[in-house]
């Protein structure tokens, strides 16, 4: 059984996730996953469809995901978005910032750990995917 | 032979497998022969070393020395503050 | 100078708090050593050559005495009497304890300090000019724009695991004193029609690959720049290269795809980016940039200095530059005595130089990259007190931009990744032309080492630089000549084959010696080596 940590209220699909060729083959397939190395763009034509996009982390050093996940959110998706592979606790700030709210991780995660991370900083110094207010509109309203 | 060092976890300083320890003089490092792995993973599991790798070395008035610069440096301590090193006379030049 | 407000502060400790529990957690074994090597990397802690190395971020160069004494106070603390500041304008330590850092950490971060981002594959301290606020030809202040941009960038969560590291320098005037082109990013500020914005160049480095980097953006608008180079690292994270991390830099991204497909790209992430909203209102930059208004300059005080004391005299006519307030003079403090470590700086002559700041300066100083200390803002009556002050602490060396003014990395004395030792290197031949007659008539020299091809020591930027290479366990160094970090930028070439120690340091005098015999009045030695080229060099070098 894989461990999923998800912030979403709704219930996680069963649908497996299908590559970005089938999906851009014809599939009418809801949940999809994009490698690293490929264009998060070339999903922006099936987003209405879709309810699950899962995003590959072959290793934690691999940054690409992170903007994948802001043009997705920046272009109005808003299924679940799941960072999957090599995904670490210490990251998982950034990639709530981007846009993911799920995680399938390769490694155990402490929960405590996790809630410690996620709401550690009072502040961000610039808008993201997330509500966080940046502090320059903070400064000037 | 091969000598294995590696640094403690806490204090960051040099250290040298001595077969049953660390120690921070290189001269009581002992040849591991082909249990390099062996040491590294067991060592590195139980925190007692961090970063641990396994170097070629010659034998020398003062115990195993390592064959390259830059362990020797290592060894020595900066050749530039010689207060600063606990095994300021190794030799550098090599050959 | 920039102050922290209660979000800035409530940042950086949290950053402190966070960093405490990286660091419980690793002691206790919850992460392994891989696992920590990224978190402690962004937070400057490498684990070097014989112990942890921990980097302080100095933002753009400038920090108050109280900070500057807080790095004196660390050094004594914590490391061994001295520290060394670093050719991007940060100070290392090179002895620090991983169970001491987040102690170290809550000290800086009493004073408004940190080590955010000074290492790992996001983006880096923001580098400047040392005399903006002070320099004549300046058409504004940088360190507004580069405190911008040090906001946006820290922690930024889209940018954090980037190929390879990323480092940005803003400059003001056009003549270059901080390397610009040879950044990831560069900026120049320029005025059009009154208004004032961004020249921005994008793909240079220093490196295995040298580039200079190409104007990618002629003029990007203030309340547009956060924009601008928000989508210049999204087309780098997404397509920068990762299968090789010598070739991850954006200059080769930008070589591979050349500079107008690259700006075509940014253009169009660019017009999508503007819309999200992410550039502050003009007035956070004017509230940022309140904090950088000129200091309350006494007017009308004279400009003349008793120049009776000989070697007063050679230290003013050599390290002290035109302020552009009347009455007023920037003072270079070089950290290069002869047969000295380039750089470092004991804790004593930490503390000095913070009260000197205090005492003459408006409580200011700045690191230069060329690993000097600059107070930019004295009242020309106190120079002389000034530099009494220096001399008895052993930091009056009359040699700034001279040939002993040598800039080089830690080499294989301190780094692990280095290849040859760097400093002895330095040393010999800061010893071989002591005299400062002779210095003086060679005149400006940048003679820049590096004891690895990664070149932090910016060999390929000197008139003459000098990289030190592993030749079968053998310390080798190769020399380069005609390279320069300034606004007429260029990469150094080879000159033939490498010397070893003894050898490189005679074959840097020969190269001088035959600079002088062929150069014409005025001209220094990298322009007789543009005038005359390489052959003549390699003649009077390899004989």
């Amino acid at each position: 059984m894989v461990d999923i940590i998800r912030f979403r209220d709704d219930a996680a699909t069963d649908q497996q996730p299908v590559g970005l060729a089938e999906l851009t083959g014809g599939s009418n397939a809801t949940a999809v996953r994009l490698e690293s190395n490929e264009d998060a763009r070339a999903l922006l034509p099936y987003l209405a469809q879709l309810t699950l996009i899962e995003v590959a982390f072959p290793t934690f050093r691999d940054g690409r995901g992170y903007s994948a996940a802001r043009i997705l959110r920046e272009a109005g998706y808003l299924g679940e978005l799941r960072a999957e592979g090599d995904v670490l606790v210490d990251q998982m700030l950034s990639m709530r910032r981007c846009g993911f709210d799920s995680f399938v991780a390769q490694a155990p995660v402490d929960r405590a750990t996790l809630d410690a991370t996620l709401n550690r900083y009072p502040n961000v110094y610039q808008p993201a995917a997330d509500a966080a207010v940046p502090v320059w509109k903070l400064r000037h309203g | 032979m091969k000598i294995v060092t590696g640094n403690d976890l806490k204090t960051g300083d040099v250290i040298w497998w001595t077969g049953k320890g660390w120690s921070r003089h290189y001269g009581e490092a002992v040849d591991v022969v082909d249990a390099a792995d062996t040491v590294i993973a067991s060592e590195s599991a139980a925190q007692r070393v961090n970063a641990a790798y396994a170097v070629d070395a010659e034998a020398s008035p003062n115990g195993p020395l390592p064959l390259h610069i830059k362990d020797r440096v290592r060894a020595a301590g900066p050749t530039v503050r010689a207060d600063l090193g606990i095994n300021p006379a190794v030799p550098i030049v090599k050959g | 100078m920039y102050q922290y407000d209660q979000y800035d502060q409530a940042i950086v400790d949290a950053r402190v708090e966070e960093f405490r529990d990286q660091v419980k957690r690793r002691l206790a074994g919850e992460i392994t050593e891989d696992q920590f090597k990224p978190l402690r990397l962004m937070n400057g802690l490498y684990l070097q050559l014989h112990a942890y190395m921990l980097r302080v971020a100095i933002p753009y160069g400038t920090l108050s005495g109280k900070q500057m004494r807080m790095l004196g106070h660390i050094a004594r603390k914590y490391d061994r009497d001295y520290g060394h500041f670093t050719t991007r304008q940060n100070l290392q330590y090179n002895w620090i304890k991983l169970e001491d850092t987040p102690d170290i950490l809550a000290d800086l971060a009493s004073v408004e300090m940190h080590a955010i981002q000074t290492s790992g594959n996001c983006i880096r301290n923001i580098s400047s000019d040392q005399y903006a606020g002070a320099a004549a030809d300046e058409v504004a202040d940088p360190r507004p724009w580069a405190e911008l941009l040090r906001q946006w960038s820290t922690f930024h969560p889209e940018f954090s695991y980037l190929p390879r590291k990323f480092k940005i320098a803003v400059i003001a005037s056009e003549e270059d004193r901080a390397a610009m082109r040879l950044h990831d990013i560069g900026i120049e500020l320029v005025r059009r029609d009154g208004v004032l914005g961004a020249r921005v160049f994008v793909g240079g480095g220093m490196g295995r690959t040298p580039m200079i980097a190409p104007e990618i953006a002629e003029f990007v608008k203030a309340d547009d720049l956060l924009s601008y180079v928000e989508a210049c690292l999204r087309v780098y994270n997404r397509y920068g290269r990762r299968d090789n991390a010598y070739k991850a830099r954006i200059k080769i991204l930008i070589h591979e795809l050349g500079a107008d497909e690259y700006r075509r790209q940014v253009a169009d992430e660019f017009a999508h980016v503007k819309t999200l909203g992410i550039d502050p209102p003009l007035a956070e930059l004017e509230r940022i940039t309140a904090y950088f208004a000129p200091p309350a300059y006494e007017q009308g005080i004279s400009d003349d200095i008793d120049r009776s004391d000989p070697d007063f005299a050679l230290w003013l006519d050599q390290n002290v530059k035109a302020h552009k307030q009347p009455g007023y003079a920037i003072v270079n403090i070089s950290l290069k005595p002869i047969g000295g470590i380039p750089g470092d700086a004991t804790s004593d002559q930490i503390d000095l130089m913070a009260e000197l700041a205090e005492k003459y300066g408006f409580d200011e100083l700045r690191v230069t990259h060329a690993q000097n200390i600059v107070l930019p803002h004295v009242a020309k009556r106190d120079l002389y007190a000034i530099w009494q002050a220096l001399d008895a602490a052993g930091l009056a060396n009359a040699n700034l931009d001279l040939v002993s003014d040598i800039i080089a990395c830690p080499g294989l004395d301190y780094c692990s990744l280095a290849n040859a030792r760097s400093i002895p290197v330095a040393q010999k031949i800061a010893e071989r032309f002591a005299d400062l007659d002779r210095q003086r008539d060679i005149g400006e020299l940048k003679l820049k080492i590096s004891g690895c091809i990664n070149a932090c020591g910016h060999h390929h930027a000197g008139h003459i630089g000098i990289l030190g290479v592993d030749k079968k366990g053998i310390e080798n160094y190769q020399l380069t000549l005609g390279g320069s970090g300034a606004e007429d930028t260029s990469i150094g070439k080879i000159i033939g084959p490498g010397f070893d120690e003894d050898g490189i340091v005679d074959a840097v005098e020969r190269a001088i010696e035959k600079y002088r015999e062929v150069r014409t009045p005025g001209e220094r030695f990298l322009d007789t080596y543009r005038r005359v080229g390489a052959d003549v060099f390699k003649g009077a070098i390899y004989g």
